[in-house]
């Protein structure tokens, strides 16, 4: 990374009683950057995000954050930063324009451009037709959009979304994905996502972090963290379902695989690669196997993440 | 300070509050009763003194019991305007009070444990407010209507009194300058007691009833102000107000300096 990161952890520790919720946690985030965080329930991502806002004090380590440090000068920093928390946290018995014009107070918002911004962000959400009714009668989706635009309002540097899809529709989903791309790319805006939606987080995520019981247990690309854990491409091979023993017969006397994943007509050879594809077409219809596709498949987040927590991968 | 962002808080919390019956109704309905209700009850007051069995039945007796300063004040009325007198300027004043503790202890329990319940509290932790902004518009949200209440109510209260003693009374005789003295002076101390109070019961408290619940042992100093003067053990004069005044004022100091120091949103965040 070429310039100064916008986020500097170096063993950040946070202790609830015994419980160890973040644990000696080093890491740094660039401008633009959209960092994902994985990890289960209570593995530390909503504590990290409190701590690097200055919302809890650490017990060891240093945080930096915008180059500020978050417990001494967090009402500086959080002018900069936008928090979607994991509940949208609205004031249900206030207006959706209620909630957003007095969010727009404390966060400074120039006053002659509080309503053109709300206008702007009601639009773009499609809440402009309900933003007069108390936001209690929103649907989940709807809050959840609300409590977005609220986190946009004050235009923040880095945007912090826990779960930011969870209770969007596939429509929404999209729209919210296209938000976070546009503001990491046209903006230069970071943003720290939270999120149990491994598709999610390989789409838009350039790094991850994944945590597990407070420890960082990784950090890299997707791709990246495939390497160090040893999972390579693999080819989906889609046979005729009577032609599979022929067809192993073949990958194990001529590959040396043994016993692949199989289900319903499809083998999965794990390690192998994409320039393999044309001999193993040839071998195996030699073989008299029907082929209906073989298709390369690039080491998803999903695999890496059940791997690093040791359970099985699915595929 | 950023007044803006204390504005926009308290702005948020009365909103909020007015929209929630569970809250507001209390503050309409209990203001009635003592400064509509009562006092026009007390219009009949005089007829009361032919029953036997009532305080007024030997009101000769009852004064006599009741501290000299009061007596030497009653002095020059007939027993009727005694009567109105002690009940619309006396007994009445303390259960004025129940007014501003009432309305603060119930706004700051919906404005401070209401908001963890509601789980609103997290979005307003990571504004950029400091900890002294955010503990001072809360102070405001529940100080400023107790006040307003008071105010109003005090207003209130002299027309009705007014009026329902006027057969009795044939002037305007209230308020006099030991009511002014509660209104101005004592009243914004207790409203502050409630709030200090219910404060410091809230940072810990889950929900705003058990905020509530728990901050309403500060109704207790009024009830003992109550008892008092009905007993004749002691009765409200101008001395008297002052000095309950200040030393209301030195409780919600201190109560207010502790809850200041131990308000942090670190503190708040561990409980989310």
């Amino acid at each position: 990374m070429n310039s100064d990161p916008v986020i500097a952890v170096d063993g950040l520790t946070r202790r609830f009683g015994d419980v160890v919720a973040v644990d000696g946690l080093t890491l740094e985030i660039y401008p633009g950057e959209v960092f994902g965080f994985l990890g289960h329930n209570g593995a530390g991502k909503t504590t990290t995000v409190r701590l690097l806002n200055g919302l809890l004090a650490p017990d060891g380590g240093t945080v930096r954050v915008l180059d500020l440090e978050p417990l001494n000068d967090g009402p500086a920093l959080r002018r900069h930063t936008g928090v979607l928390t994991e509940t949208p946290s609205l004031d249900e018995r206030l207006t959706g324009r209620e909630n957003l014009e007095i969010y727009a107070d404390l966060y400074g918002v120039p006053r002659t451009e509080v309503a053109s911004r709300i206008e702007s962000l009601l639009e773009g959400f499609e809440l402009a037709h309900r933003a007069d009714e108390k936001a209690g009668t929103y649907s989940k989706g709807m809050k959840q959009r609300l409590a977005l635009a609220r986190a946009l309002l004050h235009e923040p540097d880095i945007l912090f979304l826990d779960e930011p899809t969870s209770s969007l529709d596939p429509v929404g989903a999209r729209r919210v994905h296209e938000l976070i791309t546009r503001l990491s790319q046209e903006q230069q805006r970071t943003v720290l996502l939270c999120t149990h939606n491994l598709a999610e987080a390989q789409k838009l995520c350039g790094r991850v972090a994944v945590l597990e019981q407070g420890r960082l247990v990784a950090l890299g690309t997707p791709a990246e963290l495939a390497r160090r854990l040893g999972r390579s491409q693999r080819l989906e091979i889609d046979v005729a379902p009577e032609h599979v023993p022929a067809a192993l017969e073949v990958l194990e006397a001529r590959l040396g695989v043994t016993d692949p994943a199989q289900e319903n007509g499809t083998i999965t050879v794990i390690g192998a690669e994409r320039e393999t594809i044309p001999d193993l077409v040839t071998l195996l219809v030699g073989a008299g196997v029907r082929i209906y596709g073989i298709t390369p498949q690039e080491p998803s987040l999903e695999d890496v993440y059940f791997a690093l927590h040791g359970e099985e991968v699915r595929g | 300070m950023n007044w803006r962002a204390v504005r926009a808080v308290v702005r948020k919390d009365l909103k909020v509050v007015l929209q929630n019956k569970g809250v507001s109704m209390p503050m309409i309905v209990v203001p009635l009763v003592i400064l509509v209700a009562l006092p026009a009850l007390a219009a009949f007051a005089p007829a009361l003194q032919s029953m036997p069995g009532t305080p007024f039945a030997g009101l000769d007796n009852f004064i006599g019991g009741m501290p000299a300063g009061l007596r030497a004040e009653l002095a020059g009325l007939d027993e009727a305007q005694m009567m109105v007198v002690l009940v619309l300027v006396y007994m009445l004043a303390p259960m004025f009070l129940i007014l501003p503790l009432m309305v603060a202890s119930v706004i700051a329990a919906d404005s401070f444990a209401g908001e963890k319940e509601r789980k609103t509290l997290e979005a307003l932790l990571y504004t950029p407010t400091t900890d002294g902004e955010l503990f001072l518009a809360k102070l405001l949200s529940a100080w400023l209507p107790a006040l307003g209440v008071a105010w109003c109510g005090f207003i209130l209260y002299s027309v009705v009194a007014n009026l329902a003693a006027w057969p009795t009374m044939g002037k305007i005789f209230f308020p006099n300058l030991m009511w002014l003295i509660l209104a101005v002076w004592v009243a914004p101390a207790v409203a502050g007691l409630g709030l200090g109070v219910t404060v410091l019961v809230s940072v810990r408290a889950q929900g705003f009833q058990e905020a509530y619940q728990l901050g309403a042992i500060v109704v207790l100093p009024i009830l003992l102000l109550v008892i008092g003067q009905a007993t004749g053990v002691m009765y409200f004069n101008t001395w008297l107000v002052l000095l309950l005044g200040l030393l209301f004022w030195v409780v919600d100091l201190l109560i207010l300096w502790y809850g200041g120091r131990t308000f942090r949103r670190q503190q708040l965040a561990t409980q989310m």
